[in-house]
């Protein structure tokens, strides 16, 4: 490349006064950088017409530049003097206040932490309560059980199946005497539920001639779990019924709602 | 301190950078926009305004681009332009004249006698009508090459010899 045609050119003073396009300045630093003549050359216009410029300024404007230097806040000490003046705010002040914060949430917490363990405790109490009910609920079934079993092998009790009658073969029922303490224990679990406004009544008999004596009506038929009844039978029986009849129970047997009968065996 | 540390530490926002290059061009830059606004006061006014522009935008300034010098003179012609075309200045000004740089310097009397003014008026004496143009257009108002033929009915190539010419006397004059 011939330099100093291409300084001829007139190429650098074009590139000094900004008239060239974007890529041809890329292209002349690049030379600058590459050709220290061609740099040297930039200079000396460069020089020139910043001389030819200042020549027509006709003011003495060295001074301006304290007025742009307090437009940008240069050097300006006041300024910094604000951040030094703020730690007013010492480590006390901030861990004080973080303390007491803490010191709140933390108050907070325990507080709430109290309010569910009092409500814990009432749940625990009211289940507590509950147990207490249900093992005096068992403690009476147990009771009750233990009874049952010492009737069923007392020997001297005397069971009486009673069979299902006519229409009501399916049916069956079973009776517990204990002559001794002249009571019975009725077992009514093959009897089905008794429709509404209807209970069950249960017979004493005598054959020669049939005389029926009440024993009372199975009112809490529905809601006895075991369907085992305790009644007092008074009566020398001979044998014993059950028969459905309106509620209140009937003065004598409704024969044709006879739903089992059992003759007790000679001793 | 190199130019190229200068202007680097000016984009780096160091102010002794800034302060330094503020005295190497304010003058020359009052010089550009005075002679486009012709008051000098408004004038001053313009050049503080591009020096603390460019303080803001130096980031926008890498070198690969162009001489530091070119771009801020761009940045002043620019603002002095726009000063020239907001609306209070039109009102004040109504008939700016259309003079060249060349007759603020010969009608001027406030011109120190340094060697500089000295030589230069001496230059802008003995300048041909063509080289006042063509430093005027192309260094004072910014314009292209092309635009520079077409105003002064020129061809192209020659614009670019004659401002070598021209700016070859200029640096004859004041440079040595």
């Amino acid at each position: 490349m011939d330099i100093k045609a291409y300084i001829e050119s007139g190429i650098l003073e074009l590139y000094v006064a900004g008239a060239l396009s974007e890529k041809e300045n890329k292209d002349v630093y690049k030379l600058m950088l590459e050709h220290p003549e061609i740099s040297q050359e930039v200079l000396e216009i460069e020089s020139a017409v910043i001389k030819l410029t200042e020549s027509v300024s006709q003011n003495d404007i060295t001074n301006r530049i304290n007025t742009i230097k307090q437009n940008l806040d240069f050097g300006n000490d006041d300024v910094k003097v604000v951040p030094i003046a703020k730690p007013k705010y010492n480590w006390i002040t901030y861990s004080g206040w973080a303390a007491s914060i803490i010191l709140a949430a933390g108050l907070l917490w325990t507080t709430n932490q109290n309010k569910a363990l009092e409500s814990n405790i009432q749940t625990v109490e009211t289940q507590k309560s509950q147990l207490e009910i249900e093992v005096e609920y068992s403690k009476n079934n147990l009771n009750h059980a233990k009874t049952l079993i010492s009737v069923l092998r007392d020997e001297t009790i005397t069971q009486v199946p009673l069979a299902g009658q006519g229409n009501f073969a399916s049916t069956h029922a079973k009776v517990y005497w204990d002559k001794n303490t002249k009571r019975i224990f009725l077992d009514v679990e093959g009897l089905p539920e008794p429709p509404k406004g209807k209970v069950y009544q249960v017979w004493s008999l005598t054959l020669n001639p049939l005389t029926p004596v009440s024993l009372g009506t199975l009112d809490n038929f529905t809601t006895k779990e075991n369907k085992i009844f305790e009644i007092e039978n008074l009566n020398e029986s001979q044998a014993f019924g059950i028969t459905l009849e309106p509620t209140g129970g009937s003065e004598s047997p409704t024969m044709e709602q006879l739903y089992t009968l059992g003759i007790v065996a000679a001793t | 301190m190199q130019l190229e540390t200068l202007v680097e530490k000016f984009k780096q926002k160091d102010e002794k950078a800034f302060e330094a290059l503020y005295h190497m061009y304010s003058k020359s830059m009052h010089g550009v926009i005075y002679n486009i606004v012709r008051d000098s006061d408004i004038a001053e006014e313009v050049m503080q305004d591009v020096f603390v522009k460019a303080w803001h935008n130096s980031a926008n300034y890498s070198s690969e681009k162009g001489r530091f010098f070119t771009w801020i003179l761009n940045i002043s012609r620019n603002a002095a332009i726009d000063k020239t075309r907001s609306k209070n200045f039109k009102n004040s000004k109504q008939n700016l004249n259309s003079d060249f740089f060349v007759d603020i310097l010969e009608t001027s009397e406030s011109l120190d006698n340094t060697t500089d003014s000295i030589g230069i008026k001496k230059f802008v004496g003995k300048l041909a009508e063509k080289c006042k143009q063509v430093i005027e257009l192309l260094y004072f108002k910014g314009y292209t090459q092309s635009e520079v033929s077409e105003t002064l009915n020129m061809p192209i190539g020659t614009v670019k010899t004659r401002n070598r010419q021209c700016i070859q006397e200029l640096r004859t004059l004041v440079l040595k």
